[in-house]
């Protein structure tokens, strides 16, 4: 679990994050959202420790990171898979070598063990074939497969995603969407998602914290996206005229959650 | 502009500070190191032989001109010698290294640079790993190791080149230019030139790296950063020869 009280973080004076406080589940997938500014990188950054917060606790499982001393941060960030936007594979490597760089790093397994484990995790992301062809060689959604098996690769306790989806086709980005809750129940992570992918927050929020101008605007479930009352919420969720129907639909339907609209099996 | 240099200068020490410590894992570290000897130096060999050759052609037959204009008759084993002084004094350390700096300095700036904003180096640093230590210093390394012995090469070279030129031109023989390149010279030329090299080489390996560990903003940015790397690259060989040469041979 991790638990942010009263962040904010400045850059000059420039207030970018202006006390943030919430909290993220373990074995739950958790999105951040908002419009472009409204602080979601910084507070993301933040919590990687990439940005050293200027005031306000941030706690993995009870350690406070502003706390941490730089031994202890090193060992934390063991315990961290960072997906990035672009994917940020490492281009000289292959997609095995990409994917067995954190084993190299902070494991004493032997070669085969670090074969077995990387074949294991491109199995869970559907990666078969593609080991020796270099990040250059693949689509953008096998990119983002491979970082996301580099991320998970050494069994990490806390996943951060940035854009998991951006640029990708909507049947890819829903393969990806698949593949983190399946991570996030399998190896029970606590997982952090910035997103603006509108179906993800719909399908896959189970919890979504919406950010603006630096403050947490609301925070609910992908269910509670429909009913909320938040006007800069439904503002955000519902820009295009699709998605505001859909949520007319739902609320004259008195359908308020997602899985209540999904096909049963019978039918 | 003075207050800039100096902040650069800063984070310069800053960044060499984090770069020249014990590495985090010993067998990544070698597999890295020996990718870096390949690229900066084997794949320099080619370059470092080629211009060697003929520089060396030239400056024996300059030599030569220089010596049959002059007033004074000077034996024509003197070429020999005068183009091993060149070589070992100045050519080989300083000419090469900023032949050098050209080429493998743009490629540490613009790979580490690519690195930075495709976001890699932030995947070093979440992951937990030092960024500089892991990029920056098996490149030092690497260059330390491997210039003096192109530098060697590179002088090796260049008398070959002066003697193909004998050779060929026929204005001095090869027992001429052979009495020549044997007589006798300080060995403090020889340690002048292979301090120069190592002080060029960590320059080579060190100023580009900041350069593009530095980097910010997209693909553009990254071809300035490259181009400035070179510049500054040089401009730091020039300077510190000249204190090197007032150092050592004053």
């Amino acid at each position: 679990m991790i638990e942010v009280k009263d962040l904010k973080k400045k850059f000059g004076d420039t207030e970018v994050l202006k006390g943030i406080s919430t909290s993220f589940e373990t074995g739950k997938v958790n999105l951040i959202i908002g419009q472009s500014g409204s602080g979601k990188t910084v507070f993301l950054k933040s919590l990687l420790n990439v940005y050293e917060p200027s005031s306000g606790t941030i706690l993995f499982d009870e350690r406070d990171v502003t706390k941490l001393s730089r031994e202890e941060k090193q060992s934390l960030r063991a315990e961290i898979g960072t997906v990035f936007q672009g994917g940020a594979l490492f281009d000289s490597l292959t997609v095995e070598e990409n994917i067995t760089f954190p084993l190299d790093m902070f494991t004493n397994l032997t070669f085969r063990e670090k074969k077995r484990r990387a074949r294991e995790v491109m199995d869970s992301v559907h990666l078969e074939g593609a080991s020796r062809k270099f990040p250059a060689e693949i689509s953008g959604g096998m990119q983002k497969r491979v970082a996301i098996a580099r991320a998970i690769v050494n069994n990490p306790k806390y996943l951060f995603c940035d854009e998991p989806n951006s640029g990708l086709d909507p049947y890819t980005s829903n393969v990806i969407d698949d593949l983190l809750i399946e991570i996030t129940q399998q190896y029970n992570t606590t997982t952090i998602i910035n997103t603006h992918d509108m179906n993800s927050v719909m399908t896959i929020g189970e919890k979504i914290v919406y950010l603006k101008d630096g403050l947490l605007e609301w925070e609910g479930n992908k269910d509670n996206v429909i009913t909320a009352k938040n006007e800069n919420l439904i503002d955000f969720v519902y820009s295009s005229e699709l998605f505001k129907e859909l949520r007319e639909y739902f609320l004259s339907t008195d359908k308020t959650s997602i899985d209540s609209i999904k096909p049963k099996e019978n039918e | 502009m003075i207050k800039k240099f100096l902040n650069a200068f800063g984070e310069y020490f800053l960044l060499m500070g984090k770069s020249i410590r014990t590495p985090q894992k010993m067998s990544v570290f070698w597999k890295h190191l020996m990718r870096e000897i390949n690229d900066l130096g084997v794949n320099s060999f080619g370059l470092v032989i080629f211009t060697s050759l003929f520089v060396g052609a030239v400056v024996a037959i300059q030599m030569y001109n220089n010596f049959e204009a002059s007033a004074f008759p000077i034996p024509a084993s003197f070429v020999g010698y005068a183009t091993k002084a060149v070589l070992v004094l100045e050519f080989s350390p300083t000419i090469i290294s900023l032949v050098l700096a050209g080429k493998v300095g743009s490629y540490i700036a613009s790979s580490i640079g690519t690195m930075r904003v495709s976001e890699q180096i932030d995947a070093l640093d979440i992951m937990g790993v030092n960024s500089p230590n892991f990029l920056i210093f098996p490149k030092i390394l690497a260059s330390l190791i491997f210039n003096p012995l192109l530098i060697a090469i590179s002088i090796t070279m260049g008398v070959l080149g002066g003697y193909f030129a004998g050779q060929m031109t026929g204005n001095w023989t090869e027992d001429d230019y052979a009495t020549g390149i044997q007589m006798y010279m300080p060995n403090l030329f020889y340690y002048y030139a292979f301090i120069k090299t190592l002080v060029f080489a960590f320059i080579i390996a060190t100023v580009p790296a900041y350069f593009g560990y530095n980097v910010k903003g997209g693909s553009l940015e990254v071809g300035r950063a490259s181009t400035q790397a070179v510049v500054w690259t040089m401009v730091f060989i020039i300077i510190s020869e000249l204190l090197l040469t007032q150092m050592i041979l004053s």
